[in-house]
């Protein structure tokens, strides 16, 4: 299938789908990177462990996502300069996952609400019109349905612990209610991708994703944070928070200071 | 990664135990867990096991300097992936040490306050991202050189867990040099930092083996039991007999120059590091000591909640399934 035709449909948006595309590697670039920046830190040997398997999945899926976004718009660019060469307003990954790691609390949290969204959006890919994104997913849905389950236990026994690691977890989770929402609206991009049956509509993972979100935190005895407001402007790129040009600046530093070099 | 400068216990043990299981090694026997053992022989491989599993675990740190650093996404997702070995590497090695009977964070303590150390060679900083080419082609290749011969170690634990080490230790050894093949190859600015990182890496490399089988006053009892299988300077000599031709391979210069072919030995004759350094290094006075130390008790001290926070919630289940029962 998808891998030895590399075609696209003939109806398909190739802007529109370059867009999502770039969402799909974006987040799981930025998420990945972050992860990385725990490399050696992490609060037990098992933590390090999975913390850099876990970015070592979302690395790879990152290579597969924009490497597709760079063919689909076939402009002579690689996965490669797409992540190391664009600015922050063409990246199009959530404000979520750039938030910074903060506490392992916080990294964790923010992992928990994406995982569990990531999942449900990757099982909805595995059924996309566009065999090349139903063959990523596939592959990727596995790694991830791992990353949610681990993520979502960590909650459960660190929401259900000790006063302080409760204490932590909630006041994590308050911090990051507000960027979730951004996960499940859609907009124009969305509409495009739903209508020509590559992608779902985020707004149709909205009851799964809440219903699983809530079941783990009930679980881990936190309190879901009132409001319904959400910040936005990640996935359009339309106002990123200022965390991500710093991040970049590390990601980027060595192809900017010695551009052509290769490595 | 491996132990350096371990210094055996002398042993109290009835001579006749000793003699029994002096026989055992000498007849190629594994010494397991619950089987007797002299106190000597226990206490050295807790420091030998642990030292090395602290220094896979200190050893993470200068390469998670690069890691965010990383030129492309091949390189980020090979790093980590090494990253990630090299935790696992400290896993199984606490797991050989906690056989004798210590535990994972008694021996954790040790490191944290300086009474247990890690490998010299992690006190010294990556400063190019050919330095993660270096650290994969010299640290792991002098890593290796140690490594292979204690896979027939006499203590069964540790040469298991060193048989899987080593396998996973060849791959970091060629994704290194493969780094330094390209920026070898690469542009005149990558060259430069190829050889300057060869430049920085070479004496502590050497250094990684211990000091000169002349000055080391603990190998004796060691080589007995098996615990340690060759001198420091045969390692030496393997370890730079194999690496200058790789060097050339590359187009990069050994910065020693005495290093010459020796056709009467069959070897290189070269530059014994400057042990005075060593002693500063291993004395605390290293150029990243303290940072890497510190990075240590940071990570141990913040996450002190999550540990104490999964603990407790264990305790909670289980005394919810006890009462289930």
């Amino acid at each position: 299938m998808s891998a030895t035709d590399p075609r696209p449909p003939a109806s398909q948006p190739a802007a529109e789908l370059f867009e999502f595309l770039c969402r799909m590697g974006d987040n799981t670039l930025v998420l990945g990177h972050r992860l990385s920046e725990w490399c050696g830190t992490a609060p037990a040997l098992e933590e390090d462990i999975a913390t850099a398997n876990t970015a070592l999945d979302l690395i790879g899926q990152t290579q597969m996502w924009l490497g597709l976004a760079a063919e689909t718009e076939g402009a002579g660019r690689s996965a490669d300069d797409l992540a190391m060469t664009r600015d922050a307003w063409d990246f199009r990954n959530l404000l979520l996952v750039e938030q910074p790691n903060g506490d392992f609390g916080r990294t964790l949290m923010r992992s928990f609400l994406f995982d569990a969204w990531h999942r449900l959006m990757l099982e909805r890919l595995t059924l996309s019109g566009d065999p090349r994104v139903a063959a990523i997913a596939a592959k990727a849905v596995k790694e991830v349905a791992y990353h949610a389950d681990r993520s979502a236990e960590l909650v459960v026994a660190l929401g259900d612990g000790t006063e302080e690691s409760h204490g932590r977890m909630q006041a994590a989770l308050d911090r990051l209610w507000p960027y979730a929402g951004e996960m499940l609206a859609d907009d124009a991009i969305d509409r495009a991708m739903a209508e020509a049956g590559i992608a779902p509509l985020p707004s149709a993972l909205a009851d799964p994703w809440e219903e699983s979100v809530r079941t783990t935190l009930t679980r881990a005895t936190l309190t879901v944070p009132e409001g319904a407001f959400a910040h936005r402007g990640g996935k359009d790129g339309a106002r990123h928070s200022e965390h991500l040009g710093h991040m970049l600046t590390t990601m980027q530093w060595l192809q900017r200071a010695y551009p052509g070099a290769r490595w | 990664m491996y132990a350096q400068m371990i210094k055996s216990e002398a042993t109290r043990d009835d001579p006749e135990k000793l003699a029994a299981f002096q026989a055992r090694i000498d007849r190629g026997e594994k010494i397991e867990p619950k089987d007797w053992m002299p106190e000597g022989y226990r206490k050295t491989l807790i420091r030998q096991i642990g030292q090395h599993a602290h220094s896979e675990i200190v050893g993470q740190l200068p390469e998670g300097n690069w890691v965010t650093r990383a030129p492309t996404l091949e390189r980020k997702a090979i790093l980590l992936a090494k990253v990630q070995d090299e935790a696992g590497h400290g896993l199984y090695l606490y797991c050989a040490a906690e056989t004798l009977g210590v535990s994972r964070d008694a021996l954790t303590e040790m490191l944290l306050d300086g009474r247990m150390k890690y490998s010299s060679i992690f006190n010294y900083p990556t400063l190019t991202w050919a330095d993660m080419g270096a650290v994969g082609w010299l640290v792991d290749g002098a890593a290796i050189m140690n490594q292979v011969p204690l896979q027939r170690t006499s203590y069964g634990p540790y040469a298991r867990a060193m048989v899987r080490i080593c396998k996973e230790e060849s791959f970091h050894q060629r994704q290194g040099f493969d780094i330094m093949m390209k920026m070898a190859n690469g542009t005149e600015a990558q060259r430069r930092m190829a050889q300057d990182a060869l430049n920085r890496f070479w004496y502590p490399s050497l250094m990684m083996f211990g000091p000169s089988d002349k000055d080391s006053t603990h190998s004796a009892q060691s080589m007995k039991w098996r615990i340690k299988m060759n001198t420091n300077d045969e390692l030496r000599q393997k370890f730079v007999d194999q690496t200058v031709p790789q060097a050339e391979y590359l187009g990069l210069t050994v910065p020693d120059p005495d290093l010459r072919w020796n056709e009467e030995t069959g070897h290189y004759d070269f530059t014994e590091p400057d042990w005075s350094e060593f002693m500063e290094v291993i004395a605390g006075n290293g150029p990243c000591n303290r940072d890497r130390l510190e990075a240590r008790n940071r990570a141990w001290d913040e996450g002190a909640w999550v540990r104490e926070g999964l603990m407790a919630h264990a305790e909670k289940r289980r005394a919810a399934q006890v009462a289930a029962e």
